[in-house]
């Protein structure tokens, strides 16, 4: 709050600024109650329609627990992957001047304006049965497309800018005085980075990886284009509630979805903890993408 | 010489780059060498079908309506969550990035079930003639859902470090509020809300997951080309796809290489005013 926002806020409105500030208020508050929170609470209020058991139940089928195996799975694997190239990107743009930076940089956000479906369609171009690995794939026995590979590899394409775009603005602003200390102090290279430049970027990692997990998990749109939907083997949780809805099996969809939506309500309740908390050490607030654009 | 003190320049680009090139950049070679080969009149056949120009039509037109209505939205919201202090403010604050927390077929059945015509407002909003769900306007009501954050954030940080001293200014010059706003606060935003508007924008246009379910896909009426590519995909049809795929591409890079110019074009204009 600076200086002179509290100047205004003591100033006296007279009515009609004060009317007009109350409609606002009321115009966005019910705004945002119709097109946020009612969505949100019709994923629980449809989950737990017939009730709590059939809710259990909706869950503890097989291919429920299959579901949650299998996005668990490919978190674990692509979220870490673009954790170590996060680093080494935002560590070679912030750190270094070198040709081409700029086009780096937009290379990295590329993901983010491509359409999801377009990214599953590449891999499926590459890897698929006319693709140009797909007959030496296929000669050899190994299946990515229709299988699980292919989902980790759409999903580490969708989520690829996520940490990077969080460490890279950050990293900018601290200027590396601190690392270049550590060096002339006798620090090795990798004693430097994790005693200096990781207790430095932790916050705005936790948040980047956050933020990756998130999308990771919830991806739909690319992991649908190479997953094949083969029931209890290549259904993430996304694609088993399409396949429920579209089978209408509406609350075993809507109890899948009220996973989901926990995964998003404890995301946002993290991430605002981080900002409120570390807001200094993590740089920006926006939802990827946004930050680093300038304004 | 802060190149030869630091260590890791070439490991760390190395490997961003191998990275980049194997996730990124040979898929997407994949992509352009797989369109290619429909050649120039397989294109224009593809192009002049009407079912695949009114699917381009729809995830673009509709696109851009929705970022029209996330700007003015937006910047309603933005404006309301900087500048007034109301009880709940840090909770709308935080619900802002749900639509961008929220996996989108989540958020596809969820507005499905509101909107359709047996639905929570469905049932209310269609005997009177508002049809959402199963029309363009749930496309749109879709894509306004995903890109939603995005002109928020980027308002957000510029509202909150704007000047208020050439407001006071103003007002003390006899303006009236709303003179204030549209003609000193105003100019001063075009270049924020220009970038909200494009992100917003670039999401809404490949948005597939919360769109599909409200959509209804109806062919010539309610499909998006998103959905297209999946259905060419579907039939084995894979250079169709990846030729829609590749004018999705290009089109959606002009559209924001053009947002880019008007950006650069409004913040100088926007200087000069001052």
């Amino acid at each position: 709050m600076t200086a002179s926002a509290t100047m205004l806020q003591k100033r006296r409105p007279h009515w009609p600024r004060k009317v007009g500030r109350a409609l606002l208020i009321l115009i966005a508050a019910a705004f945002l109650a119709v097109f946020l929170v009612l969505p949100l609470s019709v994923v629980f209020v449809e989950a737990f329609r017939q009730g709590i058991h059939l809710y259990l139940a909706a869950i503890k089928q097989p291919e429920a627990l299959s579901a949650i195996r299998l996005t668990l799975l490919v978190a674990v694997i692509s979220v870490p992957l673009n954790i170590v190239f996060g680093v080494a990107a935002a560590w070679a743009v912030a750190r270094f001047e070198f040709r081409g930076k700029a086009l780096l940089g937009a290379f990295i956000d590329l993901p983010f304006s491509i359409s999801p479906v377009i990214s599953g369609l590449t891999y499926v171009l590459l890897f698929g049965a006319q693709g140009w690995f797909g007959p030496w794939l296929d000669a050899h026995g190994v299946k990515i497309i229709f299988a699980v590979p292919g989902l980790v590899l759409a999903t580490i394409f969708i989520t690829l800018p996520f940490v990077a775009r969080e460490l890279i603005p950050l990293m900018q602003a601290q200027g590396s005085d601190e690392e270049e200390a550590a060096r002339v102090l006798g620090a090795g290279g990798w004693q430097m980075f994790f005693r200096v430049t990781l207790p430095n970027i932790r916050w705005a990692l936790l948040y980047g990886v956050l933020l990756c997990n998130a999308r990771a998990m919830g991806e739909f749109g690319a992991v649908s284009v190479v997953s094949g939907h083969i029931r209890g083997l290549t259904t993430t949780m996304p694609l088993e509630v399409e396949m429920r809805y579209n089978e209408y099996d509406y609350v075993g969809a809507f109890a899948i979805a009220s996973l989901l939506a926990l995964l998003a309500l404890l995301t946002l309740a993290i991430k605002t903890l981080l900002e409120w908390r570390y807001g200094d050490e993590i740089a920006t607030r926006s939802p990827a993408g946004t930050s680093s654009r300038g304004h | 010489m802060r190149r030869r003190i630091l260590p890791g320049f070439g490991l760390s680009l190395g490997y961003a780059l191998t990275y980049l090139g194997l996730i990124v950049l040979l898929p997407l070679a994949a992509l352009a060498w797989k369109a290619s080969g429909i050649g120039l009149h397989g294109l224009i056949r593809l192009l002049s079908s009407p079912r695949t120009f009114a699917a381009l039509k729809l995830s673009f037109v509709g696109a851009t309506f929705a970022a029209v209505i996330n700007a003015a939205l937006g910047l309603l919201v933005a404006w309301v969550l900087v500048r007034y202090r109301f009880p709940g403010r840090r909770i709308f604050d935080a619900l802002i990035d749900l639509p961008f927390a929220l996996p989108t077929a989540v958020a596809g059945i969820a507005l499905t079930t509101i909107y359709a015509p047996n639905g929570w407002l469905g049932q209310w909003l269609v005997p009177h003639g508002i049809q959402i769900a199963y029309a363009p306007p749930g496309v749109i009501l879709a894509m306004v859902f995903v890109g939603f954050p995005f002109v928020v954030r980027t308002l957000q940080p510029v509202l909150e470090s704007l000047d208020h001293d050439v407001e006071e200014a103003a007002e003390s010059l006899g303006a009236t509020h709303l003179q204030t706003f549209f003609r000193v606060i105003l100019p001063m935003l075009v270049p924020t809300l220009l970038t909200g508007f494009a992100l917003a924008l670039a999401r809404a246009v490949g948005e597939y997951g919360s769109v599909i379910f409200i959509a209804g896909n109806i062919p010539m009426r309610s499909e998006i080309a998103p959905l297209l590519i999946v259905e060419k995909l579907e039939e084995f049809d894979y250079a169709g796809a990846a030729a829609l795929g590749m004018v999705m591409l290009i089109a959606s890079f002009v559209l924001l290489i053009v947002i880019s110019l008007l950006q650069r074009w409004s913040r100088r204009w926007a200087e000069q005013t001052r």
